[in-house]
């Protein structure tokens, strides 16, 4: 659609109505409120007419029209409340309970099932067909999705979002006419993403989901709006909550960022919060041994042990999680830097946000005062999107439904330089497989004037991936054609949106910048990182020479405004960062290591014999390889059982509210706040509002609307606009590559992901 | 490895060279992969698929609809019985009776030996010489159930000889 569309007047039911050029009727009549029943349309996906509820009167026109296909023209004179209309509705509902078994006593969907309200508001109470219903048996397809046949009334919703939104055509209808029936892609059972769309987005209870169905009804559960835990997206998952349990996810409100969409993760891998092996008592190592005790000994315990360290002078190290919160990684460096008096601080990286932080502070080329950063749902309607490095599919699933989106109605224009051949390519326009390591040289070549094509590339499919066979070519001779093409079109992008992942670190993200720049219009940037606040943990300061904000510890001033707002002193030398710190623990040279939800070992696997030597407290949920190692084991709620804020990898802010509770497990922040009283050196009330108020006053970019994130909306932080001095460590950033059925540890702990076929598959082919 | 013979290869390539876009060479390839194997097994769905640039999902949904395309194999004989109006009118409905008595099998169903098939099947054309049946590509008109007894005896006699 144009920027500036013309509009149309049209009379609906007596009342005046404009809506721009090209708005379908249906979609006009709902902006004003006026009640046009349907079940096939759905906004965003292709047009079905297929359910026949949406029939309104028009004037000059010899039938009842679909007010799901007809576009909206001047004049246009419509009826949507006559006796004729009202005739249709009731014809249509009879007609499509012909064989729906109105088994709404026992169906998953009763109570919040579109045939069921209609029925009820226009549905006739008497049906003229005598003829038995056809039944079938259910039939289970997956672990998660469940066909019920006889309920479903072929309105292709789930057909078109597995298709047209998922772009995984795994639905299909087979048959016709009454024996017409939805079908799975192998024969009897699907393989797929399993993302459960088309489960969510049917009307009725035809499709329901393994995880939940006959557990609850949908008024025995509160419904809390929770961010997912899972990747760095951040989509809203709604979670339904009974006796303090999480029942479900779903957005079936489209309440977040994310609209209606989620992935395997975000609907069905909360279940790691009911795994029977999750802790639930404090551990303290006697005589060589884990034992479960108390939490005022568990925690004295650690506090006397770091109290009596500190003292001594001796070493600390602290390792944050991308997990927690933004409230809780605020104090966890806090507590770091002012209790335990060290720099010695880090997370596990796996995007370099202090790099693109250092890159756009340096910029000299900044068009108007725009924002170089983008947010989610900007990509969904991008002109031009170049994506380096990583796979969106199974990382960042929402952000390839965006694109996937800006694709489908926009034909943006997605250039892709990857060293696979992503799932993503049959979206792109330009498309440049180059070997792995060799996105640096890539970004170089689109950055500079030389035709000549790097030595590291040795491999270039293109130009056009939409002509590309099955697997992309390697022909020597087109690469430098290929990638000399991608350069030139890319040049003529205007406000071009750069996505890039973990392959892009350092220098590259410096040089990828310095291109953009060069590109016209406001060229805008997102870096993907793996987990759910891994861009928070980076904003928060979990860096040994970053204080919050990416202001330099070594930096006098930036010392100085903490200092005096913490009341102490805060070493001005940066500290050791995490492999530092294993390797430290194991030469004997840190005396403790404060872990707070991270597990450190499944990337360093071999310092669990260091870790041995130092005074180790693990805060996790479960008892990871990491935490086996541990003198004291603290066991934590999750995210879902908590209330503060998250940042996802766009740098978008969202409150996070408590669903579910868990006995006998604490907040990550309550244990600091509890460790910092009995140091003596006490935060007061570990009550997240405060804290939020502190770090929106001191952190650069997180002055954001209270009021924007109370009202369950994402607000964009920006924390720019300052020279960074920030040490490359390009080799600290490790990417999880995880799959849609893994996510790092948290993924272990989940019975759904681990259930599914595809993760089998993705098991044994490894 | 093609589950086809070189002649139908052939012909594939021709269908696919007569249309703009490659999937509107879908159905008649599926005629013709259907005739030289009896019906559409796996393995010449996925094979069809591939040559159309459809999902073998995609080509069962496009033989689901049509009820000429099968996904078990017919009898040798697929005796294809006319019930529409003009056969209706002259008995169409005693003939179709007629078969499934004899051959002792009903609609869509294999007789034991492999011999024979029954399918009730929409107009055949042949409303001029109704009723009327088809056995493979061979009409049979004009019937009466004498007539049909001699049809289906030559046809079994056919089937032995081989």
């Amino acid at each position: 659609m144009a920027d500036n569309p013309t509009l149309v007047n049209i009379t609906v039911n007596g009342q005046q109505l404009t809506a721009p050029a090209g708005t379908l009727l249906l979609e006009a009549c709902r902006s004003a409120h006026v009640e046009v029943p349907s079940f096939c349309y759905y906004p965003g996906l292709s047009l079905q007419a297929a359910c026949r509820m949406c029939l309104v009167e028009i004037e000059k026109m010899p039938k009842l029209q679909t007010a799901c296909t007809v576009v909206i023209t001047e004049g246009m004179v419509v009826r949507t409340d006559t006796e004729q209309v009202h005739r249709a509705r009731k014809s249509a509902i009879e007609f499509i309970l012909t064989n729906h078994p109105l088994d709404c006593p026992v169906c998953d969907a009763g109570g919040e099932c579109e045939l069921q309200d209609m029925t009820f508001k226009y549905g006739a109470a008497e049906s003229r067909f005598t003829e038995p219903k056809r039944h079938r048996e259910e039939q289970q397809w997956s672990p998660i999705v469940y066909f019920d046949r006889p309920r479903c009334i072929l309105c292709y919703r789930c057909v078109r979002v597995c298709g047209e939104g998922m772009d995984v055509w795994a639905l299909g209808v087979g048959n016709r006419g009454v024996a017409a029936s939805i079908i799975p892609n192998h024969s009897d059972h699907l393989q797929c993403e399993e993302c459960g769309m088309c489960i969510d987005i049917c009307p009725v209870g035809a499709l329901t989901s393994g995880p939940y169905r006959y557990k609850t009804r949908p008024w025995e559960m509160k419904h809390v709006g929770a961010i997912c835990t899972f990747c760095g997206d951040g989509c809203k998952t709604t979670l339904g909550i009974r006796n303090d349990q999480i029942i479900r996810g779903d957005n079936r409100d489209k309440s977040g960022i994310n609209g209606d969409f989620l992935c395997v993760k975000g609907r069905y891998a909360f279940d790691f919060t009911q795994n029977p092996e999750r802790l639930k008592q404090p551990l303290v190592r006697v005589d060589g041994e884990l034992r479960p005790t108390t939490w005022s000994f568990a925690l004295e315990t650690v506090a006397k042990r770091f109290q009596r360290i500190k003292s001594a002078q001796g070493g600390f190290g602290v390792i944050g999680s991308t997990r927690t919160l933004n409230e809780e990684d605020y104090q966890l460096q806090k507590f770091a830097r002012r209790v335990l008096g060290t720099n010695n601080i880090d997370h596990h990286r796996t995007a370099d946000f202090p790099a693109l932080a250092t890159a756009l502070a340096a910029r000299t080329n900044t068009p108007g005062t725009a924002l170089p950063l983008a947010n989610s749902s900007s990509l969904k309607t991008a002109k031009a999107i170049l994506l380096v490095g990583n796979d969106p599919t199974n990382q960042h699933p929402l952000l390839a439904w965006n694109i996937r989106t800006a694709y489908r109605n926009h034909k943006t224009r997605l250039y892709v330089l990857n060293s696979g051949d992503i799932k993503l390519r049959r979206q792109a326009f330009r498309m440049a497989v180059i070997p792995a390591g060799g996105e640096a040289a890539a970004i170089r070549f689109l950055n500079g004037e030389a035709d000549s094509v790097p030595a590291e590339l040795t491999m270039v499919g293109g130009p056009d991936p939409k002509r590309w066979p099955q697997t992309p070519p390697s022909v020597p001779q087109k690469i430098a054609e290929g990638l000399q093409d991608f350069r030139a079109r890319l040049r003529q992008e205007q406000d071009v949106i750069i996505v890039f992942g973990a392959e892009v670190r350092g220098e590259a993200v410096r040089e990828l910048v310095a291109f953009g720049d060069t590109l016209p219009g406001n060229t805008r940037y997102i870096a993907l990182a793996d987990n759910a606040n891994s861009r928070g943990a980076a904003d928060m300061g979990l860096y040994p020479d970053l204080l919050p904000g990416y202001r330099p510890v070594a930096d006098a001033g930036a010392r100085a405004h903490f200092e005096q707002l913490w009341g102490g002193t805060i070493p001005a030398e940066p500290g050791l960062n995490l492999p530092q710190m294993l390797a430290a623990a194991a030469a004997g040279k840190l005396d403790a290591l404060y872990i707070a939800g991270a597990n450190p070992l499944r990337l360093h696997p071999s310092a669990a014999e260091g870790l041995r030597k130092a005074f180790v407290v693990v805060q996790d949920m479960f008892l990871t390889e990491t935490a086996r190692q541990a003198d004291v084991v603290l066991p934590v709620l999750c995210s879902y059982e908590k209330n503060g804020t998250l940042t996802n990898t766009c740098g978008e802010v969202q409150a996070q509210k408590r669903g579910g509770m868990f006995e006998g497990a604490k907040s990550d922040l309550a244990i600091i706040h509890e460790l910092a009283e009995l140091m003596g050196c006490g935060f007061g009330p570990a009550a997240e509002d405060k804290i939020f108020g502190e770090i929106r006053a001191n952190v650069k970019g997180y002055d954001l609307s209270l009021v924007q994130l109370l009202a369950g909306r994402s607000a964009l932080a920006a924390p720019l606009n300052e020279t960074v001095a920030h040490r490359d460590d390009p080799e600290l950033i490790q990417p999880n590559n995880d799959t849609l059925f893994t996510a790092g540890t948290l993924g272990r702990y989940s019975t759904t992901l681990n259930s599914v076929m595809e993760r089998r598959l993705q098991k044994e082919s490894k | 490895m093609s589950v086809f013979s070189q002649a139908t290869q052939e012909r594939f390539q021709t269908l696919l060279s007569h249309y703009p876009v490659k999937r509107s060479a879908l159905v008649p390839m599926l005629l013709f992969a259907q005739d030289e194997l009896g019906y559409l097994p796996p393995e010449a769905i996925r094979e069809v698929g591939e040559l159309v640039g459809a999902s073998e999902l995609a080509v069962r949904e496009v033989i689901g609809y049509y009820s000429m395309l099968r996904l078990e194999p017919a009898g040798k004989y697929h005796v294809q019985v006319c019930t529409n109006i003009s056969c209706m009118l002259r008995g169409g409905d005693d003939i179709y009776r007629h078969c499934k008595e004899r051959l002792g099998i009903g609609h869509k169903e294999v007789a034991a030996d492999g011999v024979f098939s029954l399918e009730e099947v929409e107009c055949i054309g042949a409303c001029s010489w109704a009723p009327a049946l088809q056995v493979n590509y061979d009409f049979h008109q004009e019937l009466t159930p004498e007539k049909v007894d001699e049809i289906l005896r030559d046809y079994r006699k056919k089937a032995a000889a081989r």
